[in-house]
């Protein structure tokens, strides 16, 4: 225990909530906008595929990032055209989008398995990289996990203070209102859905350029339902689903860590805890009081059509 | 997602009258615990029903679904096989052990094979390979060459095969090198390349410098190929796309020559449920090409090691040995019996730590 290095650890938890961090906070706009989409790991896998493709390709990582935004939030837009035009149930196409996206990317990714994606690299920080203990933690990241704290902040202003923050939660909290008022309802959602896509799609990217870095089918292996769990847990707030996603990552990093120092740990314990914490959430927002005072947006999930 | 068996499978559903005609071909279904594109475990798995279709052509039909969790999900895709008309399953990871042996029950006339589990039935035959000779060879490559004197092991689920493979391991990288340490993490997850990646970076960072895995995919060789001096192993496959280093070397499962055997005895209906568990010998484990990164002294032992042992000369498991609480476990001379390898669950004498239940 005595040599278990504090340092490199939480140098790790940043990266271990960087894609988790990212997908949760798209798929926090489209709840805030009234959809669920259970689509999330089939659009980070999606994103896992093109954005690794499109590095390998390229050679720059962040085109594979542009790519894995663009094709992930194309997919998303297959579910908002079912779901808003066609008026398909959210939670069936959802669904369907996750066992879609998991087919096309293995399909996809066949020829790109052992191959090597460009190194990404760190953002350079000068002199402030070289201080000590603040330094590996917050000054010798990738370039990925400050913009995921960029993304945070920007959606939580845009939420709280922008016009069109206003609008979109108009839309989740009370669709008919808002159509009453002449928002167009179904375009703003569908906007929603696609930013949730590219931000799913940019997790996914996370993982297979910078995380493990190679491509492997399968290998978003739940993280994209982690998401979705830290949405609620998170209660629809930006700043507390980074928070989650530091503590969901942070859980995980510190149990491998201990573990290899040596240290005693009920392992299965710790392993089981995401998904422990995720099913006492949904159990939470599954029931209608519960789900009020957590903060659900009240028009979540429920389809909307604009009837003349 | 196994979206072309799964329509397979619907398909077949939908058509699977009682009044099957005489002449249908010979239906094998499989069950994998992971992608087929893992690179290693479920892979090899694949490899081997693809040689059963070029082995038997149109007389076998084969359908597969991937990434089937352990647990009541396993037990609704075997029924559904066994309903669609499969006339044998092969049944792929531990985890599904109490699942075939529940579907075997209701469908007394399909015939099922789980891998490395240990619970039999007049229509369950169970089979699985000796790995740990293989952990043997590796063992002796990491002790030979560890600089730091740390090896790390990732480890997945806390069960005798997985336990045999550390101890194996352990036992032969110490005879190499008696000032090796070995850290095991228990990941609890046989496929979750982030994870895997992830104890790889908490291994090294503590100093390991050699890392072996019992986890399913490349990600762990991936993560110590961004370090400098760290090698690794392919697990179940060969893994080849990281030679010459970090992967140095490879335990490879073939288990192509069991399945055409098993299918074409199940064919001619002379196929009994049995226990298979085959070795280095008969080559269901495959040593991989040892490469350059290694010296060659290294591999000459390590190459005489894994004759030896194919050649009954030397038992991976032989006393005097005591198991990691103290207590004896072999005496002089005496070999590790079958059943006790089946069941094992200590740590041999020397590696620390508990082993979670």
């Amino acid at each position: 225990m005595s040599d278990l290095n504090w340092i490199l650890l939480l140098a790790a938890i940043p990266v271990a909530a960087t894609p988790i961090l990212l997908a949760a906070i798209g798929e926090l706009v489209c709840e805030r906008a009234g959809v669920l989409n259970l689509g999330v790991e089939g659009m980070m896998i999606t994103g896992a595929v093109l954005g690794f493709i499109a590095a390998v390709e390229t050679g720059s990582p962040a085109l594979g990032f542009l790519a894995a935004m663009a094709g992930a939030a194309a997919l998303s837009l297959v579910f908002a055209a079912l779901t808003q035009a066609l008026m398909s149930n959210q939670v069936a196409t959802g669904l369907a989008l996750t066992l879609f996206g998991l087919g096309l990317s293995a399909m996809v990714g066949q020829g790109y398995v052992g191959l090597k994606a460009p190194d990404v690299g760190d953002v350079p920080t000068g002199p402030l990289a070289a201080l000590p203990v603040l330094g590996p933690i917050l000054f010798q990241q990738d370039p990925v996990v400050y913009a995921g704290v960029i993304l945070t902040a920007a959606v939580w202003w845009f939420l709280r203070r922008a016009r069109g923050g206003l609008i979109l939660r108009a839309v989740g909290e009370g669709a008919e209102a808002a159509h009453a008022l002449g928002y167009r309802v179904a375009l703003v959602r569908t906007g929603a859905i696609a930013f949730g896509g590219a931000c799913a799609g940019a997790g996914g990217a996370y993982l297979s350029l910078v995380r493990v870095p190679q491509w492997t089918e399968g290998m978003t292996a739940g993280a994209g339902w982690i998401a979705l769990a830290l949405v609620v847990f998170g209660a629809w707030r930006p700043w507390r689903v980074l928070f989650g996603a530091l503590l969901f990552g942070g859980i995980g990093a510190l149990q491998l860590r201990l573990q290899a120092s040596g240290a005693a740990v009920p392992v299965e314990l710790l392993s089981m805890s995401p998904y422990l914490v995720t099913i006492l959430v949904l159990v939470i927002i599954s029931s209608g009081r519960g789900r009020a005072r957590l903060g659900a947006p009240a028009d979540l999930g429920r389809p909307f059509h604009a009837a003349a | 997602m196994g979206l072309k068996a799964f329509a397979a499978l619907a398909a077949a559903a939908a058509l699977a009258l009682p009044a099957a005609a005489q002449d249908d071909p010979f239906k094998v279904g499989f069950v994998y615990v992971g992608p087929v594109g893992d690179g290693g475990w479920t892979y090899e798995h694949d490899q081997a029903r693809q040689a059963v279709e070029a082995e038997y052509g149109d007389a076998v039909e084969t359908v597969y679904q991937e990434s089937v969790p352990e647990g009541a999900d396993a037990e609704r895709v075997m029924t559904q096989m066994a309903l669609s008309g499969a006339d044998m399953i092969f049944t792929t990871s531990f985890g599904f052990m109490d699942a075939t042996v529940n579907v075997a029950e209701r469908f007394p006339d399909v015939l099922f094979e789980h891998a490395t589990g240990y619970k039999r039935a007049d229509n369950v035959a169970t089979y699985s390979a000796r790995f740990y000779e293989g952990r043997a060879v590796m063992g002796h490559i990491a002790g030979r060459m560890t600089e730091t004197g740390k090896i790390g092991y990732i480890a997945s689920f806390p069960i005798p095969e997985v336990i045999r493979g550390i101890n194996a391991s352990y036992l032969w990288a110490k005879k190499a090198n008696p000032d090796v340490t070995m850290d095991v993490i228990w990941v609890y997850t046989w496929f979750d390349p982030a994870k895997e990646a992830e104890a790889a970076q908490a291994l090294i960072e503590q100093g390991v410098d050699v890392i072996l895995q019992h986890t399913d995919s490349t990600a762990p060789l991936a993560e110590a190929a961004k370090h400098e001096g760290v090698i690794g192993f392919g697990q179940a496959s060969d893994m080849a796309e990281y030679k010459p280093s970090p992967r140095v070397s490879s335990i490879i499962d073939n288990w192509a020559p069991y399945y055409v055997r098993r299918v074409g005895e199940a064919m001619e209906g002379t196929w009994e449920s049995a226990d298979t568990w085959e070795g280095i010998a008969p080559g269901m484990v495959e040593i991989g090409e040892m490469t350059d990164a290694l010296p060659q002294d290294v591999r000459d032992e390590a190459t005489a090691l894994k004759e030896a042992i194919a050649a009954g000369e030397t038992a991976v498991f032989e006393g005097p040995l005591n198991k990691a609480d103290g207590s004896a476990w072999l005496g002089e001379g005496e070999v590790a019996d079958d059943p006790t390898l089946a069941t094992m669950d200590f740590y041999v004498e020397g590696l620390t730590g508990d082993i979670p239940n």
